[in-house]
């Protein structure tokens, strides 16, 4: 097995914020009483006249931030995804999304990798939450760099956007240079007998399970598909027509996130046999991050056994 | 008239719980010691003095409901529905485990004795609210306690919930604010200020109380008033200390949600039996 670095997401979150703050004037920074762990304490230091640290008052903080882009500043809010889009999904509904109010929703703590904090915490339903709503983008980066070019390219971008990062640290699988593109995915792997689709974490899961599945004769090509919405339907179609099966793996719930999106962009467009992997309709629970990443079965084994009973059940 | 022999008797569990928290805290290596120390003396008069309970049957139909609101406190909650007998005490050195029952949060699916699922705050006050209706509509004598946390209050929820309490006039519930003054990103009235506290409760059309949320007498005084309260609910404004009866933790912030390191816990650990012995020694 090959060794990985491990690095925050929100590390890069909070470093890239500092360059966007001295970059753009107009960015104003909202929390609720979490900006430790979010990494926007960095920020509200170097900036503390652009930094407004709401307190537990999530719904209060979304639409704070709408009137903050009303009078034209570049707003950006950060707590837990759970109590971004979960707590204040109304205030983001009316005040963000209908309105296209230009608020960037950086959350924190996406998925069970929260780990120890168990259900409460892990959210598992945010790309359904946001995905929904008109005028509302949705992005989760892969690693430490892949977050670094999403929020670059998000924060410049106009309009309402959520970004999922998680809690805990990640495989590094980019560099420095790694490109992101707003509704475009990438191909990162070459192959002909199945298409695996990730997001987030499992990106890296399936790098990993390919590898190990090359090695049984079996080709897949790995795609990671960090713009949930806009979805680039075009080069997931593609690889479809090639492979002729689409496997998706995500850390949130198999209702409603890329799994459903990929189905329903390919059942009107070019229907194939899918498997959508993620968690089962059920909450997550407490236990260490990826301890209950294997639980799932979202670790490279994990998806490695979810591919080949797909490819034998069909 | 409240017996000295009783008040050791609940201080030195207050202690006991406190030993727990370090432990369960400091062994899963996460968890809330700073919170779930200020609410220590709290819940030992609630669940050993206070509360009608019955450990070995938990769902008897004659019970008083807990509800913390404040759900990351679960280190004082676990170890109080332990030290009563809900589940072995050796049960806690798995918190946070994935093989354990015991979430980080509290799961009233998993947890025998755990009332509410908790974790996202400001919605325990609504719930106890409607649980207090019920008993209403039962015409049950029955009592509903509820603890919020000081930064719980900047939910608008809690707010809303407190009109609603006013309103129905449920003075078959008593709300506790475990008022330490700290939240995650630093002194609640910095963050964002929630004074004046007893005003706003009052506001709202509550009887407010406020005391020494340390001192067990206070403690128990304050809640045999508020079941005295007619016609309206009830809130007792504990001043506390987030922390409490581990010095090194005492008024820190940092304490809220990162959990004592192995020496710490130790050193914890040793100042807490001391106090232990002081206390016995105290006999009166
Ligand atoms: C809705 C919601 N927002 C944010 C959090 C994260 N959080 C957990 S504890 C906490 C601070 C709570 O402060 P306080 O109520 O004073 O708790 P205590 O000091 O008693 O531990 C926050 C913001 C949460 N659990 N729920
Ligand atoms: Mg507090």
């Amino acid at each position: 097995m090959r060794e990985f670095d491990f690095k925050h997401l929100r590390d890069a979150y909070g470093e890239v914020l500092l360059e966007m703050g001295e970059k753009y004037p107009d960015i104003v920074v909202l929390d609720a009483d979490l900006s430790g762990s979010t990494r926007t304490a960095r920020f509200g230091a170097r900036f503390p006249e652009r930094f407004f640290n709401m307190g537990v008052s999530e719904q209060d903080m979304m639409s704070t931030a709408a009137g903050l882009a009303l009078a034209g500043k570049r707003p950006v809010v950060s707590t837990f995804s759970i109590f971004a889009t979960g707590r204040a999904w109304e205030q983001i509904r009316q005040s963000i999304a209908y309105a296209k109010a230009n608020v960037k929703i950086v959350a924190t703590h996406g998925g069970v990798t929260v780990g120890e904090d168990g259900a409460t915490h892990q959210m598992l339903e945010d790309f359904a939450l946001m995905r929904v709503l008109p005028n509302m983008r949705v992005f989760c980066p892969a690693d430490y760099y892949e977050t670094k070019a999403v929020v670059r390219r998000v924060i410049e971008s106009e309009g309402p956007a959520y970004v999922r990062l998680s809690r805990a640290k990640f495989p590094v699988i980019f560099n420095e240079d790694h490109q992101f593109e707003i509704g475009k995915a990438q191909v990162l792997r070459k192959g002909k007998d199945l298409t695996a689709i990730g997001v987030g974490i499992t990106v890296y899961s399936l790098l990993l399970a390919a590898e190990e599945l090359q090695k049984e004769g079996i080709s897949v090509e790995v795609i990671n598909s960090p713009s949930i919405k806009p979805l680039d339907g075009e080069t997931i179609e593609a690889s479809a027509r090639k492979t002729g099966r689409v496997f998706t793996a995500e850390e949130h719930s198999v209702i409603g996130g890329l799994g459903s999106a990929v189905a329903e962009y390919l059942a009107q467009h070019y229907p194939v046999k899918m498997r959508i992997h993620g968690i089962k309709d059920i909450f997550g629970r407490s236990g260490q991050a990826m301890e209950l990443l294997a639980y799932f079965r979202l670790d490279p084994r994990g998806v490695k056994e979810e591919i080949l009973d797909f490819l034998e059940r069909g | 008239m409240v017996s000295d022999k009783e008040i050791l008797r609940l201080r030195k569990i207050a202690l006991k719980l406190r030993k727990h928290i370090v432990r369960m805290t400091g062994l899963a290596k996460s968890g809330h010691p700073g919170g779930s120390l200020s609410a220590a003396d709290i819940v030992a008069v609630l669940f050993f003095h206070k509360m009608r309970l019955d450990p070995k049957n938990p769902r008897w139909a004659g019970r008083d409901i807990f509800i913390l609101s404040k759900g990351h406190a679960t280190p004082v909650l676990y170890a109080a529905l332990a030290e009563a007998g809900f589940f072995p005490v050796e049960e806690l050195r798995d918190f946070r485990k994935l093989s354990s029952h015991l979430q980080g949060h509290p799961d009233r699916l998993m947890t025998p004795g755990v009332e509410m699922s908790t974790g996202s705050l400001g919605q325990g006050l609504s719930v106890a609210n409607g649980v207090a209706l019920a008993f209403k509509l039962d015409r049950s004598p029955r009592r509903v306690y509820v603890l919020i946390g000081d930064g719980e209050m900047q939910e608008g929820q809690i707010w809303e919930a407190a009109m609603t309490a006013s309103h129905y006039a449920l003075d078959n519930l008593t709300a506790i604010v475990d008022y330490n003054g700290l939240q995650i990103d630093g002194p609640v009235n910095e963050i964002k200020r929630v004074e004046p506290v007893a005003d706003k409760w009052r506001a709202f059309g509550w009887e407010v109380r406020e005391i020494d949320g340390h001192n067990i007498r206070q403690i128990i005084q304050a809640l045999d008033w508020a079941e005295g309260v007619k016609g309206k609910p009830a809130v007792i404004i504990a001043k506390t200390i987030k922390g409490k009866g581990v010095s090194f933790m005492e008024g820190k912030v940092k304490f809220h949600g990162v959990p004592p390191s192995h020496q710490e816990m130790e050193e914890a650990l040793k100042e807490l039996e001391k106090r232990e012995k002081e206390l016995e020694n105290e006999g009166i």
